[in-house]
Parts: C-alpha cells; sequence; structure tokens
C-alpha cells in the first residue's frame, strides 16, 4: 500500500511539469481558440459574446479553401523538395568520419542563428530582376531578359526549402547514422543492385526518419506568413497570412480563431497519419531499431 | 549511446532556435504585419503605466530624435517610447490589453476612430493643449474626428504614384496608368499591400468612395484589381521606393512621404496625385481613456504640436504636418526637394479621408482575400 503510494507521488512528480507546460501551453491556448470560433466580431473590433456558428459557414467559403490548398500543395511541394535535397546530404553526412560529422552538422544548422526574417530579405537581393543571380545571367549572355525567379510559387517554395532544410536533414541523419553498413553489404552479396538494396533496405529501414523529416518541414511551411509575404510579393495567400490579416488587419479575432482551428485539425490529421504509420512500423519491428 | 545524445542536443538547439526565429518573425510580423514585414524591431510587450511616466507607443521611426528629450528635459515627466511598425500591430495590442498598456498612441484617424467608438479613446481636453490653434483651421474639420475631440493630427498626406520619369513612356495623371499599365510597365508596377490602400486606386478610378461599404462596387474593385494582377510585380508597403531605386519597378502606389525617400535617392523619382482624386490619411495621437497621467499625456501632445517639434517631425519624416506654424518655418529648398511638402490644406482637404469601416470590414478583408488568392 504504502509502496503504492509512493509510486504514484512519484509519477506526480515527474509527469507534473510535463502535465503542466502541455496544459498551459496547448490546451488552454486551443480551448481559448475554440471559444473565440464560437463569437462574432463586435462593429469596431473586438469580440462580442453571443454563441453561433456563424464562422463555421464562413469559412466554407470557396476562397478560403482555394487559400488553404494553395498552403497544403506549396508545403507539399517544398517537403518533397526538401526530402530530395536533404536525404543525400543527410546521406553524406552520415557516411563521413566521425570527427567531421559534429562539424557539418553545426553547418546545417548555423543559418538559424540568424533571424529567418533577414535571411529571407537576402533572398529577395538575390532573386530580383536586378538581383545578383540575374546580373550574372545576363552578364554572361546566358538569357537576354532577366529570368522571374521572384515574387512567384517557385521563390515561395524556395524561400520555404531554404528556412526548413535543417528539419529534415537532422531526423534522416539521425535514421541513416544508426543504420549498419553490413545490411547493405549483405544485400549487395546477394546480387542486389545498388538501386535495388537502396529501395528495399536502406529507404524502409530510415522510413522514420523520412516521416519525421517531412513532418518538420510540412508543418512550419503550412503556417509561414514571411515568406509568401516577401518572396512571393504578398500575390498570393498562404493560411497564414489568412490568419494574420484576420487578427490583425480585419480585427476578426473570432473568425481569425475559427481559420486558425481549421489548420490545427489538419494538422491533426497529419500527426495522426504518421502516428498510425509509425505504430504499424513497430508492429512489424522496423521502427524499434 | 553518445551519439543518440549528440543527434539530441543537435536537435535541441536546433529547435531553441526555431523557437527564437518563430518569436521574432512573430515581432517582424505583427510590426510588418500584411503591410509587408519591415525590417523594424517593435517592443512586443505593453508597458505597465505607473505614475509620473507616461508610456508612448508610436511607429518606428516615426519620432524626431530630439523631441523626447526635449520634452522630458523641459517637463521633468520621463516617457517611456515604445514602437509599432502598423496600426494593425498597435491595434491588436490594444484589443489583448482592453485599450489599456498606454498613455498616448500614434494611430491613423480611421483608427482613432474606432478607439473612440469602443470607448478606449479619452476626450481631448482643449484648455490643457493651448498649441491646438498653431494647427491649421482645416486641421479641426477632419471628418473621422471633427473638432478633435478624441484625436490629435499630428501628420498628414496623401497617397499617389510615385515613378521613375526616365523609365516610364510617360508621366502618369490617372489611377489607370498604375491599373493598366503601359506595355513599357506591365509587371513593373506595385500597389500598397494593406487593405485601404490596395482597393483604393480601383475604387477611386471606377468613381467610387475609398470607404465604400457597397458590396457591388468593391467587387467591381475587385475584379479591376484581379485583372491588374498579371502586370504587377508585387503588393509592397515597405520597399516600394527601393524597387524604384533599383529599377525593379517603374512606377508603384505610394504615400506621399514614403516616395520621398526614393526621391532623396534618386532624383528622377516623382509624385502625383491622381485625376480621380485619392485619399486624405492622417495619423494621431490619442490618449487612452485608461491612462491615469492624462494631465502630462495633453501635455505632451502640447509640446509636440510647438512649431519647433513639428519642424522636426517634417525635417525628419518628409510627411506634411498640420501644424500651420510648424510649417511655416520650413527651409524652403526643403519643399523644392519634396514636392509634396508644397501640397496646401485646403488641396489636401479636397481629398477622401479615410474611416473606420465598421460591419463591412470582414467584406473588405474577403474582397481583398480574394484578390490576393
Amino acid at each position: 500500500m504504502r509502496s503504492a503510494r509512493s509510486s504514484l507521488a512519484r509519477r506526480g512528480l515527474l509527469l507534473g511539469p510535463a502535465l503542466t507546460w502541455w496544459a498551459v501551453l496547448l490546451a488552454v491556448p486551443v480551448a481559448l481558440i475554440l471559444a473565440y470560433s464560437l463569437f462574432r466580431r463586435g462593429t469596431y473590433g473586438g469580440v462580442v459574446y453571443d454563441l453561433n456558428l456563424e464562422n463555421f459557414e464562413r469559412i466554407v467559403d470557396p476562397i478560403y479553401l482555394k487559400v488553404l490548398w494553395f498552403s497544403v500543395r506549396v508545403s507539399l511541394e517544398a517537403t518533397a523538395a526538401a526530402l530530395l535535397i536533404g536525404y543525400p546530404a543527410a546521406w553524406f553526412i552520415a557516411t563521413r568520419p566521425k570527427r567531421w560529422r559534429t562539424v557539418l552538422l553545426v553547418l546545417v544548422v548555423l543559418p538559424f542563428w540568424t533571424s529567418l526574417l533577414i535571411r529571407t530579405y537576402a533572398w529577395m537581393v538575390l532573386l530580383n530582376d536586378q538581383g545578383l543571380i540575374n546580373e550574372a545571367l545576363t552578364g554572361i549572355g546566358l538569357v537576354d531578359a532577366p529570368v522571374k525567379l521572384l515574387y512567384n510559387e517557385f521563390s515561395i517554395v524556395l524561400g520555404l526549402v531554404y528556412g526548413y532544410l535543417p528539419l529534415m536533414i537532422l531526423p534522416l541523419y539521425a535514421a541513416i547514422e544508426r543504420l549498419s553498413p553490413e545490411l547493405r553489404e549483405a544485400a549487395t552479396d546477394l546480387g542486389a543492385s545498388p538501386i535495388r538494396s537502396f529501395l528495399t533496405v536502406t529507404l524502409p529501414l530510415t522510413r522514420s526518419g523520412v516521416a519525421a523529416g517531412c513532418l518538420f518541414v510540412f508543418v512550419p511551411s503550412l503556417g509561414n506568413f514571411i515568406v509568401p509575404d516577401l518572396l512571393g510579393g504578398g500575390r498570393q495567400s498562404m493560411v497564414g497570412n489568412l490568419i494574420q490579416t484576420q487578427f490583425l488587419e480585419a480585427r476578426d479575432w473570432p473568425f481569425g480563431a475559427t481559420v486558425a482551428l481549421a489548420v490545427i485539425a489538419l494538422m491533426a490529421i497529419v500527426l495522426w497519419i504518421q502516428a498510425r504509420a509509425v505504430a504499424r512500423d513497430r508492429e512489424e519491428g522496423l521502427a524499434d531499431a | 549511446m553518445m551519439r543518440r545524445i549528440s543527434v539530441l542536443a543537435a536537435t535541441a538547439a536546433l529547435a531553441g532556435g526555431i523557437a527564437a526565429c518563430g518569436a521574432e518573425v512573430e515581432t517582424s510580423t505583427t510590426s510588418g504585419g500584411s503591410t509587408g514585414a519591415g525590417e523594424t524591431t517593435a517592443d512586443s510587450t505593453p508597458p505597465t503605466p505607473s505614475d509620473g511616466t507616461l508610456t508612448v507607443s508610436n511607429w518606428d521611426a516615426y519620432t524626431p530624435e530630439g523631441l523626447i528629450p526635449g520634452f522630458e528635459k523641459e517637463t521633468g515627466v520621463k516617457v517611456k517610447l515604445a514602437k509599432h511598425a502598423t496600426n494593425e500591430d498597435i491595434m491588436g495590442k490594444l484589443e489583448a490589453s482592453q485599450g489599456s498598456g498606454y498613455d498616448v498612441v500614434f494611430v491613423s484617424g480611421q483608427f482613432a476612430e474606432a478607439l473612440h467608438k469602443r470607448g478606449w479613446a479619452a476626450e481631448i481636453d482643449h484648455s490643457k493643449i493651448p498649441n491646438l490653434e498653431n494647427l491649421y483651421p482645416e486641421a479641426n474639420e477632419l471628418p473621422y474626428d471633427p473638432g478633435n475631440k478624441y484625436s490629435v493630427p499630428y501628420t498628414w498626406g496623401t497617397t499617389g504614384i510615385c515613378y521613375r520619369s526616365d523609365l516610364v513612356p510617360s508621366k502618369p495623371t490617372s489611377w489607370d496608368d498604375l491599373l493598366d499599365p503601359a506595355p513599357e510597365n506591365e509587371g513593373k508596377v506595385t500597389m500598397l499591400a494593406t487593405d485601404r490602400w490596395l482597393m483604393l486606386p480601383a475604387l477611386k478610378s471606377l468613381g467610387y468612395s475609398a470607404n465604400s461599404t457597397d458590396e457591388g462596387e468593391l467587387e467591381e474593385a475587385r475584379d479591376l484589381l484581379m485583372e491588374q494582377k498579371d502586370q504587377l510585380l508585387a503588393y509592397d508597403d515597405t520597399k516600394f521606393y527601393s524597387k524604384l531605386v533599383s529599377g525593379e519597378a517603374n512606377l508603384v502606389e505610394a504615400w506621399d512621404g514614403w516616395c520621398n525617400y526614393g526621391i532623396a535617392e534618386d532624383d528622377r523619382i516623382e509624385f502625383v496625385v491622381p485625376e480621380e482624386g485619392s485619399d486624405l490619411w492622417a495619423d494621431t495621437m490619442v490618449v487612452l481613456e485608461s491612462s491615469e497621467n492624462k494631465d502630462e499625456a495633453f501635455e505632451f501632445i502640447n509640446y509636440v504640436l510647438r512649431p519647433e517639434s513639428g519642424k522636426g517631425i517634417v525635417d525628419l519624416l518628409t510627411y506634411n504636418t498640420p501644424n500651420q506654424a510648424a510649417m511655416e518655418q520650413l527651409d524652403p529648398k526643403l519643399k523644392k526637394q519634396y514636392p509634396n511638402l508644397g501640397i496646401a490644406p485646403s488641396e489636401l482637404l479636397q481629398q477622401e479621408n479615410l474611416r473606420d469601416l465598421g460591419d463591412a470590414q470582414p467584406t473588405w478583408t474577403r474582397i481583398v482575400t480574394e484578390i490576393t488568392s
């Protein structure tokens, strides 16, 4: 009896900080967002506390679904590009001698020491019609007129990939690094081509890293609003811009909260799918390497 | 095991970096907002007012350097200056604190109107601000607050087209030069990104009010702006003048004083108010009802309305100020370099004053979203 009680106390002690953290920083804010979404904007901003579901009728307007779809598309493009760049990079780092790996990992993380805003402005300097890249291209006579590199979907995706690539590389590195080289050697010995051994051995064994990296890039991409603002030239709103506009420009907190809720729901679905995949892997005895 | 820890440590360092980065982005965007993220760093925590110390929030780089020290020295009242980058930014903060945390806030007229309607703006005690008589008589007739009952104008101006005279095929005269650009200007045009000014050219070109709340009119303006989008370089509130200087853009929609930032760097840049008319905006000082230092706040406004203070404001910002006594002291050279400073108050008053949109604001925001999606 005594030991049971003390074990309960110990559990409480151990879980307490995490639970408090979770409650104060996740549960309460989400509950507040949910609560706000049930009220409406006053004539001059503010919140009028009469319960209604109007915001949920407003949000199914095709225009907002279009913004949401554009955000999902751009985020998927950014995630795919980051995976294509990040996988070889992580592979390269993980297969270097030990002393180099730390150095290379630090280099990957280094850009985070500067604000994303400033780094995004730097891209504007590089990409604009009179920018360094176009000057160089026209200078060596490769093109006659400047190539449109800025203020389009390409520059938004580029900005997101650039911003979040380290989040792809790190989990991939962790997954690749703990892969034993003998497995690939065995596949080769048994006659598998390099492509086949990658597809049937390496890739499945690093699946958890791929899933984590994709999630880490997709989720912040979906909520980003400075990249579409600056590199997209404000021409294409993403859902982050939509939420920001509702809270600030429109002073419509209830509707802004409703849009935020929709994004949270979307993210929850993505996370749930990922959690399911991990659980399935674990059952197959793969992920728990 | 070691290995795991190093990866974990790297991830943790990274997460820390992201969190920091997120915070930074947050400030910059509340500051930049949809009006484009400026590089300004705004104080995001509203300071709590304490006795005798005035807490004032003004746009970043909108307060002449000597103004606050001069006021402090003369009156012994301490001032804590907070900064915001946009109206939306400070309104968001006031919304969060229910109209408290500051003694004096600088906002544009239509937002002063909203603050008044929310009951957050204190009535201006004219007897405590004798320098109000330095204002042009016209500055007492601004439609968002006739008689300056709950706000005092700080600067005012209009919006027009800022352009590179050497790059455009002919001098622009109409909003249509922006909305339906000549072939030489296609893809070399920017528009302001904040809702009121994004819609202004189209509304004026169609002959409608800049404060229109008629959904049909707004939709017509929307259609015009959506057609324009193919020829548009970007929606830009913060860097349009540097796009002119670099030659990325030939002509841009601009606030009069901001065009001057371009003119200062390249004298081939010129400014014109289109013939269809434009807006009359005013940036104002509002004393909050929650302030416990209203007398000091009025004293501060009185100090700002001195001719010397007003002159310092124009010298710094190259915006017009409604302070007649200050305008009369201006260096004629300045007026020559920046033609907007020659716009007479009577001319300014012919433009349409921006008002709070009230219940039509969500409709506006939806229509602007349609344009930018």
